[in-house]
């Protein structure tokens, strides 16, 4: 049998705000996907060190404060040094358009801002998987 | 309200209108769902009558405004005496740009300041610790120390405005500061007005900037509790928040479940601290949310009053009448702000504009409509502004007392909304109060839980979010944002280094040695702290400190 899909969700920095990384976390678990969930408060280092050791399939990062610029690239960075390429690595949260580009250049292969649907997000990630 | 005959005769005119004219009428027209309900999934009855309040009594449930149970208002003649405060939550990148933010605000007829603070403040890091990296002054301003104060209110008598700070793990550290910058500009402290927000259990429960465990956070609040009812008596010393828990997903019962039990939680501390009920009691401050669901929201507020109001009587026997006031600031639903179509946003900060004003709020912020974009422009920003305006000055809601009293669909859900957040306050407290409750995870179980019914009602399209499953269009690409420029975090390294060679570190260094043999022992740590920030100790220096003696928090995530 197929291993199921392993997920890291994820929030880097000192950012609070939980409500979505949590129903994400739960979307997904519930569409038969195993789940962690680091907690809040992550350095790009803690998420890349869980990531590793938990040998997942994705890396889903939520931030809604604003700095997402610096913190989501540094994880992409920092697991490419590591020499892991085959994990999706994926973020969300309140995101202007105009970073999206950028995000993409780093590393992010999608982001998904404020409406996205967990349906999205779920087909997303079967349908994008790197392994 | 009525008589045994008369509610007699209406049941039986509605039985027979149910029976004849709904019937007929279903028959032809069924209704656009099986079941109603509110925002927060209580059931919606067709149609209110006496017969759904049957039970009230007049004076003991609603009474007169500025009088207990305070259902229908916390002052006598409400916004016909002095409208609601306006205050605008501002704050982002430094202290230079924010005041030129406040005093713009102020010019605009802003009638009170809301600071905010960027995540490194507010957890206690300075601007140059690793933690801080790429957060330096993104969601608020950063403030390291007294210096940054000093640049922040330049210019702002504080003896003239009121201020409001949203800080809460080192509420004592912004608090000392705000009280030396004032101390400079000759303001004395009992003239200080203003609030800090104050409130650590709900950010273990919904907001996540705690520093210490609970116990050692106890302790600072009881300890601002004391040293402000001696020495700055008309600063409110906690804004106990609903407007987070809200926000994490909780139902309207739950916000006001939630929060009154934290509530009860500080009230117990202070009382077991030796304060007396009554001398602190008329210092707590509320803050909540307002929703979409107007007339639900409107009886969210009402229940709130009356609820804690009893609470405060006959639970803790408080004596005094502000004691038993529940004032509160409300803040419009940011999650109910679209990225969709952003400028519908304006018109939803208007329903929930008028729930506030509608239910009594003492000051309110309302959103910006580019809030699920990025951090408000200034144009964003003053319509909002605009909006509270124009409910105030030409909605005409304000001019009697609590206008929607008496509706026997708000005087039901009123009720409805107050029984059931009782059952959750018994459950809680045995459980062993909110302090355990959080611990176990039950509070935050029970919000994730509602936030996913939420999220999976808007996925089913039984919720209907304009722009979002319903009436979408191509959407534009949103080119007028605000971005903080990278640079901040640069020149506020800068700043902090240069303050670092210019103080006198000898005195820094013995204020820190000194706040350390105090926090160990159980006296009041407020007037070290005063000194220590006095000293240009910086905010990290201290909250650094503590961490050594009081440790930090660890949070449990049950998902």
């Amino acid at each position: 049998m197929e291993r199921p899909i392993r997920v890291l969700v994820a929030k880097p920095g000192l950012d609070g705000h939980d409500r979505g990384a949590k129903v994400i976390a739960r979307s997904l678990r519930d569409a038969g996907m195993e789940v962690i969930y680091t907690g809040l408060r992550q350095t790009p280092e803690q998420i890349v060190a869980a990531a590793i050791q938990e040998d997942v399939d994705v890396v889903a990062m939520s931030i809604l404060s604003g700095a997402h610029n610096h913190l989501f690239p540094k994880v992409a960075k920092l697991l490419r040094e590591e020499g892991v390429d085959d994990m999706l690595i994926i973020g969300g949260g309140v995101i202007p358009d105009g970073d999206i580009p950028f995000l993409k250049e780093s590393g992010i292969e999608e982001i998904f801002t404020p409406g996205t649907s967990t349906t999205q997000v779920i087909e997303y990630i079967k349908n994008n998987l790197k392994r | 309200m009525f008589d045994e005959k008369e509610l007699k005769e209406i049941k039986k005119g509605k039985n027979k209108w149910a029976e004849e004219t709904v019937k007929k009428a279903i028959s032809r027209f069924p209704e656009r769902k099986e079941k109603f309900t509110t925002g927060s999934n209580l059931k919606v009855d067709r149609l209110y009558t006496p017969v759904d309040v049957e039970n009230s009594n007049y004076n003991e449930k609603l009474g007169f405004p500025g009088e207990y149970p305070f259902t229908r208002g916390v002052q006598p003649t409400m916004y016909r005496g002095r409208l609601w405060t306006m205050r605008q939550y501002a704050g982002f990148a430094t202290a230079e740009e924010s005041n030129k933010r406040y005093k713009y605000l102020l010019a605009q007829g802003q009638t009170g300041l809301s600071v905010a603070f960027d995540l490194p403040t507010q957890v206690g890091y300075d601007s140059d610790h690793g933690l801080s990296e790429g957060e330096v002054g993104k969601v608020g301003v950063a403030i390291d120390s007294l210096k940054d104060m000093e640049i922040l209110f330049d210019g702002i008598p504080l003896d003239k405005v009121s201020t409001s700070m949203t800080i809460n793990a080192p509420a004592s550290i912004l608090l000392a500061m705000y009280i030396a910058v004032a101390e400079k500009q000759g303001v004395s402290k009992d003239k200080l007005r203003g609030t800090i927000q104050n409130d650590i259990l709900k950010e273990y429960i919904a907001r996540g900037t705690y520093i210490f465990p609970p116990q050692q956070s106890m302790r600072l609040i009881t300890n601002i509790f004391e040293y402000c009812s001696k020495e700055v008596p008309k600063w409110n010393t906690i804004s106990i928040s609903g407007y987070h828990i809200r926000e994490a997903g909780s139902t309207a019962v739950q916000e006001v479940a939630f929060t009154l039990a934290d509530g009860i939680a500080y009230v117990e501390a202070a009382i077991e601290a030796g304060l007396d009920v009554d001398d602190f009691a008329p210092r707590l401050s509320f803050f909540f949310n307002a929703h979409n669901d107007l007339l639900e929201e409107v009886a969210k507020y009402r229940a709130a009053r009356r609820l804690w109001a009893k609470i405060m009587k006959e639970r803790f026997n408080a004596k005094k009448e502000k004691s038993l006031m529940l004032k509160f600031h409300t803040q419009t639903a940011g999650s109910t702000l679209t990225a969709q179509q952003p400028d519908n946003n304006i018109v939803r900060v208007t329903i929930q504009t008028l729930a506030a004003v509608l239910g009594g709020t003492q000051s309110l912020h309302t959103n910006s409509k580019d809030e699920a974009l990025a951090l408000p422009t200034e144009e964003a920003v003053r319509i909002a502004l605009r909006t509270q305006q124009i409910v105030a000055h030409e909605s005409g809601v304000g001019e009697t007392v609590d206008p929607l009293a008496g509706s026997y669909y708000i005087e039901n859900l009123t009720d409805r909304i107050e029984k059931e957040a009782v059952e959750y306050i018994k459950k809680i407290d045995k459980l062993g109060g909110a302090p355990k409750a959080i611990e176990k995870g039950y509070i935050q179980k029970e919000i994730q839980n509602s936030a996913y019914n939420y999220q999976m009602e808007i996925e089913s399209k039984e919720r209907i979010v304009i722009g979002v499953n319903k009436f979408q269009v191509e959407e534009e690409h949103h080119r007028d944002i605000l971005k903080v420029d990278p640079e901040v975090e640069r020149l506020q390294k800068q700043k902090l280094k240069a303050l670092k060679e210019e103080r006198n570190n000898i005195e820094v260094k013995n204020k820190l040695r000194e706040l350390k043999t105090i926090a160990k022992t159980s006296k009041n740590l407020m007037p070290y702290i005063l000194d220590a920030v006095k000293a240009y100790t910086t905010l990290g220096e201290i909250c650094d400190v503590l961490r050594e003696v009081f440790g930090e928090y660890e949070q449990s995530v049950i998902l």
